[in-house]
């Protein structure tokens, strides 16, 4: 049956994240159309149709879907879902949002977070932090999934643009109203897209220290990271919080700095390629996972790194 | 103003679980439980809201075994009024658990519901936003502010870029970020006092509500392990090492 990927988009371009969500669609169902739902977005929808393995783009734009709503975009999604199989999204902070309400209103019971298709109704999904995997089966008709990115690859381009068909939105259900945006200004790479993060633990100690490894960021061309300590502490913003209850990221290089290594912090970057640990606490738990370590004062090490680039 | 707030009992979160030998689960025997870290965040919401006189009263909900009792005399010490143990050893999966809290919201109609944004055991994130589509009420997840505002909830939510500002309708259903708040620790006195403070045990049969899973665990297991790391003596060992061995930067 068919598959539904629910974009999540900027207005302009596909957020990462969607074209490794499109192919674990893939592995569900066949044929995969991807609904790109808001207030302008005829720029994420081209973008969307030229994904690989993407047959045909719904396109709904409509003042009230700005930001995402889950009020009304739930409702529009609800009206589609009995021509398909799978209603997918990734697991981002717009999927986590999002697809839960769906579930409900279609009476389904989520999987969430999936990081394995095992059969069109079999996912494999992480629990407990990443320490176990568990492999669910769904008796619901219709399947809700949220996808990691992280555990599937990218769709490719297609050789040809799939059609982006108009579709009239669903009405406002008036519950809750969007205001506005406070994005965090950067000009380095988005932390679930990037080939390299350096990420600054409790170690750092204030705010201000975190303009060491802002330097060697630049450097590499790499994404800027924190541990829920750094964030609990007020050294940086949520939105850069690495680890269970933030966002999961698997770059080439992570490199961890001050991170002693909690649970809830492995948990989010444990599958990166490489990861090096900079920690000056021989007993470090972050340690264990990583591929090399440096016993060493991060406040000495880190401008050397930077230097030795 | 009425506030309903949730709290589950999840294994503590720095313990690491062990997957049972047979691979049916996890093992929670003799493991340390506590209260869920966002659901602490939830309860704190309400009793600020309660100090600032916006909340009259916070009545304090678990679903689950027996012991939950444990996690509502916490959440009760925190300064929540009352609780209501809605009791059973089943598994309940988030559906299941919105469907219970939509018929306790019916019984007790709270113009607010908060909820913590995510239980780190199942890490599933979805109870808040079902609930609130099960209620037909908006939903304003992962917050990190809210303020009362006649009949309206002003909104600060933690987004992937940064923050979004929402305006949602009461009721509605809220679900805790990180940085909503700190919670305060319970005091003796406090923990004697919510000894003595109303707690209701009820079954999910009394409310109506069917609360058989809808997904099925085959098997749980252990991730790979990553293979040893090597130490490195020095930051040229490593720039070196990263350049060379594993050719990274």
């Amino acid at each position: 049956m068919a598959v539904l990927v629910i974009a999540d988009h900027d207005g302009k371009q596909l957020k990462p994240g969607v074209t490794n969500t499109i192919t674990a669609a893939s592995r569900m169902g066949d044929p995969v159309v991807v609904l790109v739902a808001g207030d302008a977005c005829a720029g994420a929808a081209e973008a969307a149709s030229k994904v690989a393995g993407v047959s045909k783009v719904l396109l709904s734009e409509a003042p009230y879907y700005a930001g995402g709503l889950a009020e009304n975009l739930a409702a529009l999604v609800v009206t589609l879902a009995p021509q398909y199989g799978h209603l997918v999204a990734p697991a981002s902070g717009f999927g986590k949002n999002v697809m839960p309400r769906v579930a409900a209103l279609l009476d389904v019971q989520q999987i969430s977070d999936i990081s394995g298709v095992e059969t069109p109704d079999t996912f494999v999904r992480p629990i407990y932090a990443g320490n176990v995997l568990a492999t669910v089966q769904s008796s619901d008709k219709i399947k809700v999934v949220t996808v990691r990115g992280t555990a599937f690859d990218p769709a490719g381009a297609a050789a040809s643009a799939a059609p982006v068909e108009k579709l009239a939105p669903a009405p406002d259900a008036g519950l809750s109203q969007f205001k506005g945006q406070e994005l965090s200004k950067s000009t380095r790479p988005e932390l679930t897209a990037a080939r390299i993060i350096v990420s600054g633990g409790r170690g750092m100690g204030s705010a201000e220290n975190f303009k060491i490894l802002e330097t060697l960021a630049d450097k590499l061309g790499a994404a800027v990271g924190a541990s829920r300590a750094a964030v609990d502490s007020g050294y940086m913003p949520n939105d850069y919080q690495v680890g269970q209850t933030g966002k999961i990221v698997a770059p080439e290089l992570y490199i961890a700095v001050g991170i002693s290594g909690a649970i809830q912090h492995l948990a989010g970057m444990k599958d990166s390629k490489v990861i090096v640990a900079i920690n000056k606490d021989p007993e470090a738990p972050i340690f264990a996972v990583a591929d090399y370590w440096l016993v060493e004062d991060l406040f000495k090490a880190v401008p050397e790194f930077t230097q030795a680039l | 103003m009425k506030v309903l707030v949730t709290v589950k009992r999840v294994v503590d979160p720095y313990v690491k679980v062990r997957v049972k030998a047979d691979g049916s689960g996890v093992e929670t025997a003799n493991v340390k439980m506590t209260m869920n870290p966002f659901c602490e965040i939830a309860v704190e919401q309400a009793v600020r809201m309660k100090e600032a006189g916006i909340v009259t009263e916070i009545v304090a909900v678990s679903i689950g075994v027996q012991q939950c009792q444990e996690t509502l005399r916490t959440a009760m010490a925190m300064g929540a009024d009352r609780g209501i143990l809605v009791e059973t050893a089943e598994e309940v999966q988030p559906l299941a658990v919105a469907k219970v809290l939509k018929a306790v919201v019916a019984k007790e109609q709270p113009r607010l519901v908060i909820m913590g944004k995510q239980a780190i055991d199942d890490d599933s994130n979805q109870s808040g936003q079902m609930l609130a589509a099960l209620l037909g009420w908006p939903q304003a997840t992962f917050i990190s502010n809210i303020e009362i505002a006649g009949d309206n909830a002003e909104i600060t939510r933690e987004i992937d870029g940064g923050l979004e500002k929402l305006t949602v309708k009461l009721p509605a259903v809220a679900t805790a970020d990180l940085r909503l708040n700190e919670p305060r620790y319970v005091t003796l006195p406090n923990i004697m006092k919510a000894k003595k403070k109303p707690l209701e045990i009820v079954k999910p049969d009394a409310l109506g509500v069917d609360v058989a899973p809808r997904l099925k665990t085959l098997k749980v297991q252990e991730p790979p392990k990553r293979s040893a790391g090597v130490k490195v003596n020095d930051v040229a060992d490593l720039v070196n090492k990263l350049k060379n061995e594993a050719r990274v930067v």
